[in-house]
């Protein structure tokens, strides 16, 4: 099963005839992902050529759907198109979104969420490396080779630790992973992932990586405490972080006495959660609980 | 990006805000050239600082004359306010206040939209409102796509129990303040406070403008606002090169990739540094996905310009980012920065051709670099050599 992509996801690319778009779309095929086309106004009527074939370029996101049936989209696009990009994608009546890009101006990722709620889409991202199930489908950048499908699910603010927790628990094998971006607004939650992870039934047990700012963990904490049944364990990346420093990511911020990691470990913990104190001893905790 | 006091004057007055007339100045004597320019009466001298609480620390006083203007200047300046030096000074025009209101609009992270909060108890530590009488604090979501048009500025007025005498004006300010917030890409304005003078006006007395750095492509001339005599020094060459550095208290250098996998390895540091003497991570820096050799050599660079500095530690893990392209940047780098490179380096490569890049780091074999297995013994390897 996995969840929000599997062997049935018909993937597009908007942003695939750029050169970002280009060196992921080759990944994704490499690892079996079904990329059904790209889209770019300017080249409507073109293809691309891969090591597995041509992928045609459709003029917009509904020519797209019409003619391959796609049902997730992943946006390469630069920060100032991005919005742009996401509204097409979602008044086309596509699914799911997945926005790789980073640096989206906050107020558009505010918008296009508003919109995608009234439209019932699910949206993932803005700055985040993307799902996989390993397998069977691989939307947007996390690399395919690091491990295969197993009994995992991951739910991540952050790509490069996502690859690190996959590495270390490489041969267990994981459901999905699901990096959800490191921006103060984004589409899928830990909690939207916790809930999909719940009802999986290839899915064991769950990872939850988290880290400063906002309140993202703490509800998550909450929501695991009254509706998660399987194990959960989790690690929160930040402790050294100084207040008002924004860390790399637009969203990893402690704002006075808030968003700190402390007061997100001590939540999950109080909701049953383990939390690890590094990546590996999170990764310890995972192998008790499945041996 | 937090705005000085002046700055968001300023933009409110481009915005049609109802403001008073304010004057920056860096010394005394252009203290008194603005309280001339705003005529020669009383003016209040306002301390110019991203911190609150200036007015209980003695930033801000009254001036009655351009001469009063000049020596209160001279007080402030150069204060220190919570760890914060007093640059620059607005003078402000006086103001006869009758009543002191709240306004804000903010992005509200967990609810994914915009909150304005309002309250006509202004004036006052807005935090500690919220905490001691929340009923007098009008809280009111505002949508992104619509916004606060005059129906949504009406309900914040009313929701926060404005007299009739103001409810129009202060409608029309918010509306107004509503464009700032979402012209200029702001995730915070606050008014506080916002008042009604004694002849019946509304004006904002004081403000605080939070700008989101993501939209600095649609606004070229928020780059002036920045204020760079508070930068860190190695904070700013490491902006030249385009890096994310953030500099930190401690004498373990930090390089990885990915904002969460430094900020991870920031934490094994200082945990592992708990057995070496209390060493603590120096800095983070993620050189995100490409790691040549020209990054590479500038986040050195800056890394082993910080004298604190006794070991570096470059945790990375290959995902899109070659193994071997990493640590062709490491040799290279050291190539390029020669004598300069003098302390111990640590690295920890896994992922994406990870044996290519461990084979080219041992090949090298060079005099300063230790490879680690893991990310924890690196850490350990690192904060040991920074306790040598």
């Amino acid at each position: 099963m996995a969840i929000f992509i599997n062997e049935d996801s018909k993937v597009i690319v908007q942003g695939m005839t750029g050169s970002e778009g280009q060196k992921h779309t080759t990944r994704m095929l490499a690892s079996g992902t079904n990329v059904v086309g790209g889209v770019n106004p300017r080249k409507a009527g073109t293809s691309v050529t891969f090591e597995q074939g041509d992928v045609p370029v459709f003029g917009s996101v509904a020519d797209a759907i019409a003619t391959t049936g796609a049902n997730v989209s992943v946006i390469f696009v630069p920060p100032a198109f991005t919005k742009a990009a996401v509204v097409e994608a979602i008044e086309a009546g596509m699914p799911l979104v997945v926005i790789i890009t980073e640096g989206v101006p906050v107020a558009d990722s505010a918008e296009f969420f508003a919109l995608a709620q009234a439209k019932g889409v699910r949206l993932v991202g803005p700055n985040c490396p993307g799902i996989i199930s390993p397998g069977k489908s691989n939307v947007g950048i996390i690399p395919a080779d690091i491990t295969g499908p197993g009994k995992i699910g991951l739910v991540s603010k952050s790509g490069t630790l996502t690859y690190q927790m996959m590495y270390e628990l490489k041969d267990f094998g994981f459901s999905t992973a699901v990096g959800i971006g490191g921006d103060p607004v984004i589409g899928t939650t830990h909690i939207d992932a916790l809930a999909a992870f719940e009802a999986d039934p290839d899915t064991e047990a769950i990872v939850m990586i988290g880290e400063i700012g906002g309140d993202a963990e703490e509800r998550a904490a909450a929501y695991i405490k009254e509706n998660v049944t399987k194990p959960v364990v989790g690690y929160v990346a930040g402790f050294t972080a100084p207040e008002g420093k924004t860390m790399g990511h637009a969203g990893a911020i402690v704002s006075g006495s808030s968003g700190t990691a402390q007061a997100k470990k001590e939540a999950l913990e109080a909701a049953g959660v383990k939390v690890g104190k590094t990546p590996s001893a999170t990764a310890e905790l995972m192998r008790e609980i499945l041996s | 990006m937090d705005l000085f006091e002046y700055q968001a004057r300023d933009i409110f007055e481009k915005h049609g805000v109802p403001v008073l007339g304010g004057v920056v100045a860096t010394t005394p004597e252009e203290a008194r050239a603005g309280a001339e320019k705003l005529g020669g009466g009383t003016v209040v001298v306002k301390a110019q600082v991203k911190v609150g609480g200036r007015g209980k620390a003695g930033g801000v006083k009254l001036a009655h004359s351009v001469d009063e203007a000049q020596e209160k200047a001279s007080e402030i300046l150069g204060m220190d306010i919570k760890g914060h030096t007093v640059h620059r000074v607005m003078i402000a025009q006086g103001a006869k206040i009758a009543e002191e209101y709240y306004f804000s609009v903010l992005l509200d992270r967990a609810n994914r939209t915009y909150l304005a909060m309002a309250s006509v108890e202004g004036g006052v530590e807005i935090e500690q409102l919220a905490v001691e009488r929340p009923e007098a604090l009008a809280r009111v979501a505002v949508d992104p796509i619509v916004g606060i048009d005059a129906a949504k500025a009406t309900e914040i007025v009313e929701a926060a129990g404005f007299a009739a005498d103001v409810k129009d004006q202060v409608a029309e300010t918010i509306q107004k303040l509503w464009t700032v917030y979402s012209e200029e890409d702001a995730t915070l304005v606050e008014v506080n406070p916002l008042v009604k003078t004694e002849d019946g006006r509304i004006v904002a007395l004081d403000g605080k403008v939070t700008l989101d750095e993501n939209a600095g492509f649609r606004h070229a001339e928020h780059a002036e606002l920045e204020d760079a005599s508070a930068t860190d020094p190695l904070e700013a060459k490491a902006k030249e090169n385009d890096l994310n550095y953030v500099k930190l208290d401690g004498e373990v250098g930090i390089i990885g990739n990915g904002a969460g996998l430094v900020m991870s390895t920031l934490d094994v540091v200082a945990y592992a540094g708990e057995a070496h003497g209390g060493v603590k991570p120096a800095n983070f820096l993620d050189i995100g996905g490409g790691a040549s050799a020209a990054v590479m050599a500038a986040g050195l660079d800056v890394i082993l310009g910080d004298e604190q500095v006794k070991s570096v530690f470059v945790n990375v893990f290959g995902g899109i980012t070659a193994c071997d392209a990493v640590a062709n940047g490491i040799v290279q780098a050291l190539e390029i920065l020669g004598d300069e490179a003098n302390k111990p380096l640590v690295v920890r490569l896994d992922g994406n051709n990870v044996e290519e890049g461990r084979r080219i780091l041992a090949e090298a074999n060079h005099p300063l670099v230790t490879l680690a297995e893991t990310m924890d013994g690196g850490a350990d390897a690192a904060a040991a050599a920074a306790n040598a």
